[in-house]
C-alpha cells in the first residue's frame, strides 16, 4: 500500500481558513455533544411522558402510547431525520415551508428533535417496562395515603422505575451519542462530517477516522463513567440488584 | 349518625360483566369498635376493605366513610383516604426511601404539614412501635415484621379516622406474628376504630367487638365476638373455624 501516513496533520492549517484540522475536529465535536445532550433531554422527557401514559389504566391513552411508540421505533433514524428535514418543510402551509427553509441552524435543530423524538421511543418502552415491574400494591399504597394519581407516580412510582431502569438507559445515553452521527445526512457539521472533510481536504484518511474513532470512545466512556456514578447515588440499601 | 364511621348498604360489585365478587353486603363499623373480618381465600374480603377506601369501584349500593358518600359525585377520594389509613399485606413501604421519610412523605406532601412537625411525629410513632434505632435504615433491610410495624407507623401518621388492615400477618415468618399483632392489640385498647381482614382468632378474641364471616362474595355471620365464638349458628362458618383453630 502507497499510503503516506502523516500524522502532523491535525497541526496544519486547514484550507477551511482560520485554523487547523485539529480545530475542526473540535467544532465537530463540540457539535456532537450539543446535539446529544440536547436530543436526551427530548429523549427522556418525552420518553418518561409516554412511559407512564403506556402504564395507565384508560386504553386510549396506552393505545396513543402505542400508536407513537411502535412509528418512531420502527422507522429507521435516517428516514426519520429526512422526513423532518425536507419533507415537511413541503407538506406544511406554505408559509411556514419557508420560514423552516430560511432557517440558519435547520440541520442542527432537526437533528435534536427527530433524534430526540426517535430515541424518546426507546426510553418510553424502558420506562414502561420498569413500572410495569414494580409490585402493583405500590400503586394501591399511594394512593391510600391520599396522593393523587399524578402524585403517586411522581412520589413513588417513578422514583423506583427510573431506578430500575437506569442501567438500560445508560446504553441508550451511548446510543443517542453514536446516533448522532446519522446527522451528517442533512448536512450537519457533527464529528463524522468533520472527519469525512477532513479526509476530503487532506486524503488522510486513516488518520482522520482514527481520531474520529477515539473521540466517540472518549465521550461514551465518560458518559457511561457518569452513569455508573449515577446509579451508585442512586442506589438505596437493601434493593434492587447487588 | 356520626358514630358509624364505615356504613356498607347493599354493595354489589363484578369484575367484568358476569363474575359478581360482592353480594348485597351490608356491614356497619362504628366508631370505636374493632370489625375482624374472616372467610375462605377467593371469598372477596380484599375487594370489601379496598372497596372501603375506594381502591376497587362497586357497582351498586353505597359506602358511607366517615360521613361521606363514595357514590356522590365530586367526591375528593384522595383526601377521603388521607383520613383512612390502610396496611397491606405486603407491606409496601416504599423501598426508595428511608423509614423516617416513609413515614414523613404524606404528612408533607398530602397533609401539608411543615417537615419539623412532620419529623417529630414520625419519630414519636417509630418509638411506638419500638423501632426508633431503625429510623435511618431502609425497608430492604428490615426484617418482614418490622416492615409492617413501619407500614403501621405509616398509616397512623397521618391521624387516620379508621384503620384498615388486608391479612397484615399472612406474609410473615410465624415467629413475627405477635409483634404485629401486639402493636394491632394497642392500638384496639386505645379505642382505634379498626377493619381487620385477618384469620388470626386469638387477635380476634382478645381485641374484637365483632366478627363478620364471609363466603362467596357475601356477608354470611355478622356477630358480637362472643357469640360467634360462643355458637356461630352458620354450617360454613363453623366448619372454616374449626379448621383454622386446629392450626
Ligand atoms: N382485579 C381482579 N379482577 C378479576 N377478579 C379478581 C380481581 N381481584 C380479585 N378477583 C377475584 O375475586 C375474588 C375475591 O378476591 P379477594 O382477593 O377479594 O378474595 P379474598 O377473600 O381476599 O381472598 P384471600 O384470602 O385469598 O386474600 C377471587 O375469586 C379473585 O380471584
Ligand atoms: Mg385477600
Amino acid at each position: 500500500m502507497n499510503y503516506h501516513w502523516n500524522w502532523g496533520i491535525f497541526w496544519d492549517a486547514s484550507p477551511e481558513g482560520g485554523g487547523t484540522y485539529a480545530d475542526m475536529l473540535v467544532s465537530g465535536l463540540r457539535i456532537t455533544l450539543a446535539v446529544s445532550v440536547l436530543a436526551w433531554v427530548i429523549a427522556l422527557g418525552m420518553g418518561s411522558a409516554v412511559g407512564v401514559l403506556r402504564s395507565l389504566p384508560n386504553p386510549w391513552l396506552r393505545r396513543l402510547a402505542n400508536t407513537y411508540i411502535e412509528l418512531l421505533r420502527n422507522v429507521p433514524l435516517l428516514v426519520q431525520l429526512f422526513l423532518w428535514y425536507f419533507v415537511l418543510p413541503e407538506v406544511v402551509p406554505e408559509a411556514w415551508g419557508d420560514w423552516l427553509k430560511s432557517l440558519r441552524d435547520a440541520p442542527f435543530y432537526t437533528a435534536v428533535i427527530g433524534l430526540g423524538l426517535f430515541m424518546s421511543a426507546r426510553v418510553a418502552v424502558q420506562i414502561a417496562t420498569g413500572i410495569a415491574a414494580l409490585p402493583r400494591g405500590q400503586m394501591a399504597a399511594g394512593l391510600a395515603l391520599g396522593f393523587t394519581l399524578p402524585q403517586t407516580y411522581r412520589y413513588v412510582i417513578l422514583p423506583n422505575a427510573f431506578r430500575v431502569v437506569l442501567p438500560p438507559l445508560t446504553s441508550e445515553t451511548i446510543n443517542t451519542i453514536k446516533n448522532s452521527s446519522v446527522a451528517l445526512t442533512i448536512g450537519l457539521a457533527e464529528l463524522t462530517a468533520r472527519a469525512r472533510a477532513i479526509q476530503e481536504f487532506s486524503f488522510q484518511v486513516f488518520e482522520a477516522f482514527t481520531a474520529a474513532t477515539l473521540i466517540y470512545l472518549a465521550i461514551n466512556t465518560i458518559a457511561t463513567v457518569l452513569m455508573r456514578l449515577l446509579e451508585r447515588r442512586m442506589r438505596v440499601p437493601g434493593y434492587g440488584a447487588k | 349518625m356520626t358514630d358509624t364511621i364505615i356504613a356498607l348498604e347493599h354493595v354489589d360489585k363484578w369484575y367484568g360483566p358476569s363474575f359478581q365478587v360482592l353480594k348485597d353486603c351490608t356491614l356497619a363499623v362504628p366508631k370505636g369498635e374493632v370489625v375482624v373480618v374472616c372467610g375462605p381465600s377467593g371469598s372477596g374480603k380484599s375487594t370489601l376493605i379496598k372497596c372501603v377506601n375506594a381502591l376497587e369501584p362497586f357497582q351498586k349500593g353505597e359506602i358511607v366513610v366517615d360521613g361521606i358518600r363514595l357514590h356522590e359525585k365530586g367526591v375528593n377520594l384522595p383526601k377521603l383516604r388521607a383520613r383512612v389509613g390502610m396496611v397491606f399485606q405486603h407491606f409496601e413501604l416504599f423501598p426508595h426511601l428511608s423509614v423516617l421519610e416513609n413515614l414523613d412523605l404524606a404528612q408533607i406532601k398530602v397533609l401539608g404539614r411543615g417537615k419539623q412537625a412532620a419529623r417529630a411525629k414520625s419519630v414519636a410513632l417509630l418509638q411506638r412501635v419500638e423501632l426508633s434505632a431503625h429510623a435511618d435504615k431502609f425497608p430492604g433491610q428490615l426484617s418482614g415484621g418490622q416492615q409492617q410495624r413501619v407500614a403501621i407507623a405509616r398509616a397512623l401518621a397521618m391521624d387516620p379516622v379508621v384503620m384498615l388492615f388486608d391479612e397484615p400477618t399472612s406474609a410473615l415468618d410465624p415467629e413475627m406474628v405477635s409483634e404485629v399483632l401486639d402493636v394491632m392489640v394497642q392500638l384496639a385498647q386505645e379505642g382505634m376504630t379498626m377493619m381487620v381482614v385477618t384469620h388470626e382468632m386469638g387477635f380476634a378474641r382478645k381485641v374484637a367487638h365483632r366478627v363478620v364471616f364471609m363466603d362467596r362474595g357475601e356477608i354470611v355471620v355478622d356477630a358480637r365476638k362472643d357469640a360467634f365464638f360462643g355458637d356461630v349458628g352458620n354450617e360454613r362458618a363453623k366448619q372454616f373455624l374449626s379448621k383454622i383453630l386446629q392450626h
